[in-house]
């Protein structure tokens, strides 16, 4: 049973990670082709330095994910810490079923439904260009919100209410509370929805596709890339990304077990 | 944290005006295309012509059902067997199902034409010990496939996270109550595990069914889905927003009816619902 199960796993990680391996092992051809694999070179490796269309929309790219991670975590613990504080139920419960709406809804939906928005107030203002970076930056706060409110949100449920009121018995404003109380217990949920956010933005084709017009970010050019035949140099970029991804997941996994570590020792000296 | 005062609820305020303006307004916008013509004057017109589409609601249901429930019977076992290794090598089983969902699906996609194509991997391989070439990229297998290899991490992650959280006293109490191999599976695991399930399903349901890019690289062009025809018309021109307006509109009534009834079946807790 034990060799039958881990040969399941096995066969699993291989399905998954052929297409991978083909990708890494293509993007070093000498040649062309993603058919025939004629030697070795870094050929497109070098090729992509010079590659400005990519290197602008690799700047794109890492423009609006970081400016959207940041503004929708930001609105998004605010508003995880508010939605909480509703008292109706009624009113708390409609807020969060808007909430989820674009992750309940197909991205196609969302995409479209944002472009004919931007296209209507576009036209509204006779503007010769109805999308660009503002409308691109939008949709990706909006897609983003509802992850960093739903990881924010438990955490937020588990904190003591009474330590709140600890610390303005003890002199505490409000304002000084919620940094100094809850702003710290709630800090890995807000860690979370903002790797979240940052990495959905980073991935994000779809809902891009629809409302970037000419600011172009990664994905579309790959995109645009693939509609032509493909070269290696696309996968070249990918296996670029595939291990700076690789290598950001295992530090981070690296950081969480020592951190559980530490506070496993620390639980250990208290007794 | 329950405290309830009128200045925290005032902290949503920036959130609600961003959704109201950025999710249901856009909502609106397209409800108010799909009704209109070109100049703006209200028409059932583009609701009539979506009957012309049919064919391309058919296969996309079908196909994103299929995937779905491949996905399913691939996925279950392998969330099951990750919770049999020890703890250090689940979190790294995880990490290894999550990498490829942080690589650009439009790649993972395109890889598989280097694998499935006339003269790719495959029929190389299969060239060299004489058999084939196989008609494999183009056809609507190579579909459901793209479908089924990039949704997949999404079906194991939810089903994994859950199992994982099983009581193993609830799988011993069963023991020794006298269940054997399958009983235990059918009467615990399986019921305990039914949230993963249908989140996986949801979460794989709807991304294949909506998609546009699989079928076109995958598929040729001789399948389009409800995807592609929408990404078609929105290319073609403002001319044609409001009949794609339209076929949106009907994707997402299908969809949010198929949630509907998806959580039907996990409210409903009378045995036998899955098997």
């Amino acid at each position: 049973m034990k060799t039958l199960s881990r040969l399941y796993i096995a066969l699993i990680l291989l399905f998954l990670y052929a297409p991978v391996a083909v990708m890494i092992i293509f993007s070093f051809n000498s040649s062309g082709s993603v058919w025939v694999f004629e030697g070795f070179s870094f050929d497109w490796y070098k090729g992509l330095m010079s590659d400005t269309t990519m290197l602008t929309a690799l700047e794109h790219t890492l423009i609006v994910a970081v400016l959207s991670a940041l503004i929708s975590t930001v609105l998004g613990t605010a508003a995880a810490v508010g939605i909480l504080a509703i008292r109706k139920k009624i009113a708390a419960s409609t807020v969060m079923s808007i909430t989820n709406i674009p992750m309940m809804n197909a991205d196609i939906v969302t995409g479209v439904s944002l472009m004919l928005l931007f296209i209507f107030v576009g036209n509204l203002f006779a503007l010769r260009e109805s999308l660009g970076f503002a409308t691109v930056l939008i949709a990706h706060i909006t897609f983003n919100l509802p992850y960093v409110i739903l990881s924010v949100m438990p955490k937020l449920r588990q904190t003591d209410a009474n330590l709140v009121d600890a610390a303005m018995d003890l002199g505490c404003t409000p304002f000084k509370a919620f940094f100094k109380v809850i702003l710290p217990s709630i800090s890995t949920g807000i860690a979370t929805g903002a790797i979240m956010a940052f990495t959905l933005s980073l991935d994000d084709f779809v809902i891009s596709y629809f409302t970037c017009g000419k600011y172009q970010t990664l994905p579309i050019v790959i995109y645009n890339m693939t509609k032509k035949s493909v070269t290696p140099d696309t996968y070249a970029l990918s296996t670029i990304i595939f291990i700076a991804v690789f290598v950001l997941l295992i530090l981070y996994n690296m950081l969480q077990t020592k951190s559980e570590k530490q506070t496993a020792m620390r639980k250990v000296g208290a007794k | 944290m329950n405290k309830k005062s009128f200045g925290s609820q005032l902290l949503a305020a920036p959130h609600i005006v961003w959704s109201v303006l950025f999710t249901v307004v856009p909502l609106f916008i397209m409800l108010y295309f799909a009704f209109t013509n070109a100049d703006g004057v209200f028409t059932l017109e583009n609701i009539k012509q979506i009957g012309l589409y049919k064919k391309a609601f058919g296969i996309s249901i079908l196909y994103a059902v299929i995937a779905t429930l491949i996905t399913l019977l691939i996925a279950y076992p392998m969330a099951y067997f990750m919770t049999k290794v020890n703890i250090s090598s689940q979190r790294m089983l995880m990490m290894i199902v999550m990498i490829p969902m942080w690589m650009n699906f439009l790649i993972r996609t395109y890889s598989w034409i280097t694998i499935l194509a006339n003269t790719g991997i495959i029929n190389t391989f299969l060239k060299s010990i004489g058999l084939g070439p196989v008609k494999l990229i183009n056809t609507p297998g190579a579909v459901i496939l793209g479908m089924v290899y990039d949704f997949l991490p999404y079906m194991i992650l939810p089903i994994y996270s859950v199992m994982s959280k099983i009581d193993k006293s609830l799988l011993e109490a069963s023991e020794d109550l006298g269940s054997n191999a399958f009983n235990k599976f059918r009467r615990v695991i399986l019921p305990l595990s039914r949230p993963g399930i249908i989140s996986g399903i949801t979460m794989v349901f709807v991304p294949s069914v909506s998609t546009f890019y699989i079928s076109q690289k995958l598929g040729g062009n001789k399948t389009m889905l409800v995807g592609d025809v929408i990404e078609y018309f929105f290319n073609a021109g403002p001319d044609y927003y409001n009949v794609a307006s339209a076929i949106s509109m009907v994707l997402m009534i299908m969809i949010l009816v198929c949630m509907v009834i998806m959580n039907r079946f996990s409210d409903d807790d009378s045995e036998g619902v899955i098997i």
